[in-house]
């Protein structure tokens, strides 16, 4: 039977500038990947904190695979340790002085040394096991943070922005790895994330939050392509140099993250451009090639 | 001229006990006062600190008045539990905990707030307890901060000399500690045994700090 995981929550949190009311009402079939996503100071981490029990919340309920874990009217809270989670820290949260293993090892319920070895070899760290967390590279220590937090085989997965820090080819490799780990450990996973890519690869829903209300909810299909035109393209682009060539002028942008191209642009359209501006390049009618890269 | 040594074991014997008692007695003190808000800490925190400022006469009259069974506390002690601790060496134990309290507190406290937050919450999230995450996490990266306060607490009592006068009374091998017995051999004019007295502690304190100093410098920072 698939039980439902059911959000209502308010509270009222300092943000970065001004104070916000929190109010939000969420629900979601267990073993779902959901995304959180939305600007900064926006309430996601306050979420993510009162669903781990870290941050109490002023009124609602959270009920969690048939378990209550707060409930205002019955003055039900249970505490973070007594809730099925994981948690991965947006600054990870190691503990400095025990090796990769011992972080590991800290998470379990009782010793259990070939599920320490299962998710040394899925996160690919074995041969960093004895090493100390200030050894390892950012993406190592993101890897060692998700072991840690599956290490007592929680239901439920909390991810405060896991991806941020990571270049490009350990992003989709992480992906892989998280995928695999929410499908295995049979995971409900509620992930921050700006990132459309990570959102679209990984989640089955998406929680859009903004204000501290709940602005939209649905597939990533249906929250991020709903309102776009077909055959029509905007890019997002930076101007890294404009140089001029007979009558047209050539624009250096970099696309994507990294990709550089030269597009062709009039004297009108570079009259208050500059070096380092972020420009949209737009298209219509345009059928453009489509090719696999690996 | 024979040196009477025992001024010198009654101090150490003094600080030795004293720290383990401010030892255990400091950790949960400062672990409250660290992590937890409550109306009236700050009356707390200042009473801990009041000995940094106090002279130490001030507070060793005001013990010696508790401690004397002319007065309630100390005819308490006495009636029920026939305890005298006016000018009795486990009095001298009680006034140095308390005139040594902040150079516990204070390290402990100041390296219980270092250690980032996320750490404990992650704990927390690992299913451990506010018990273990002390002795498993947090304890581990305040080791600096214990190792200070534990030798501070020491050389601080190794050279304490109002409270141990006006509550010990400087009976000899009961009360009288180097500090005291370096003051009477120069009222005496017996100048080499001061000497005597005087160069051990400078050294054995010069030695301990140096110590400290040296670990602190070699202790990886809690990031």
């Amino acid at each position: 039977m698939e039980s439902a995981f059911e959000i209502k929550l308010k509270k009222t949190f300092v943000s970065a500038a001004a104070q916000l009311q929190l109010d939000v009402e969420l629900s979601a079939p267990s073993q779902s990947f959901i995304a959180l996503t939305g600007p900064s100071g926006s309430g996601k981490t306050t979420l993510l904190r009162m669903l781990a029990g870290l941050t109490s919340p002023d009124d609602g309920r959270i009920v969690f695979a048939g378990d209550v874990w707060f409930d205002r009217l019955a003055r039900a809270e249970r505490s973070t340790q007594a809730r099925s989670i994981g948690f991965v820290f947006q600054d990870y949260a190691l503990f400095p002085h025990l090796s990769v293993r011992e972080n590991i090892e800290y998470g379990l319920v009782k010793p259990d040394p070939r599920w320490v070895h299962e998710l040394l070899s899925l996160t690919e760290l074995v041969d960093q096991q004895r090493h100390k967390p200030q050894q390892l590279s950012g993406g190592q220590q993101q890897r060692v943070a998700l072991a840690r937090a599956l290490a007592r085989r929680p239901k439920l997965l909390l991810l405060d922005e896991p991806l941020s820090a990571l270049d490009t080819a350990l992003r989709a490799r992480l992906h892989d790895l998280l995928a695999e780990l929410h499908q295995r450990l049979k995971l409900t996973t509620i992930m921050v994330s700006h990132d459309l890519g990570d959102i679209f690869r990984l989640a089955q829903q998406v929680w859009v939050i903004g204000g501290g209300k709940i602005t939209d909810v649905g597939t990533p299909q249906q929250v991020f392509l709903k309102h776009r035109s077909p055959g029509k393209f905007n890019l997002h682009a930076r101007v890294l140099a404009i140089r001029r060539e007979d009558v047209v002028y050539v624009l250096s942008l970099l696309v994507s993250g990294n990709e550089i191209v030269d597009v062709l642009a009039s004297a009108d359209e570079v009259a208050n451009l500059q070096v380092g501006a972020t420009i949209v390049v737009a298209s219509n009618a345009f059928s453009p090639l489509l090719q696999e890269t690996r | 001229m024979p040196i009477d040594w025992t001024p010198l074991l009654l101090s150490f014997q003094l600080a030795a006990i004293t720290t383990v008692i401010l030892l255990l007695l400091g950790l949960p003190i400062s672990y409250v006062i660290a992590y937890s808000n409550w109306r009236g800490k700050a009356v707390v925190e200042t009473l801990i600190s009041m000995p940094l400022v106090l002279p130490p006469s001030v507070l060793g009259f005001y013990l010696l008045l508790a401690f004397s069974p002319q007065h309630a506390f100390g005819h308490w002690l006495q009636d029920w539990f026939n305890i005298t601790l006016v000018f009795s060496f486990a009095g001298l134990v009680i006034g140095s905990v308390i005139f040594s309290l902040p150079f516990m507190v204070h390290p402990l406290q100041n390296g219980f707030q270092s250690v980032p937050v996320s750490l404990i919450e992650a704990s927390r999230t690992l299913g451990k307890s506010d018990f273990v995450t002390l002795r498993r996490v947090l304890l581990p990266n305040i080791k600096a901060a214990l190792l200070t306060g534990v030798v501070l607490s020491f050389a601080h009592t190794l050279g304490e000399f109002g409270v141990v006068l006006m509550i010990g009374g400087n009976i000899p091998g009961v009360s009288k500690v180097a500090s005291l017995a370096i003051y009477d051999e120069v009222e005496g004019l017996n100048y080499a045994a001061a000497h005597v007295y005087a160069g051990v502690l400078l050294v054995v304190s010069f030695t301990i700090l140096l110590a400290v100093y040296a670990i602190n410098r070699r202790a990886p920072r809690v990031p």
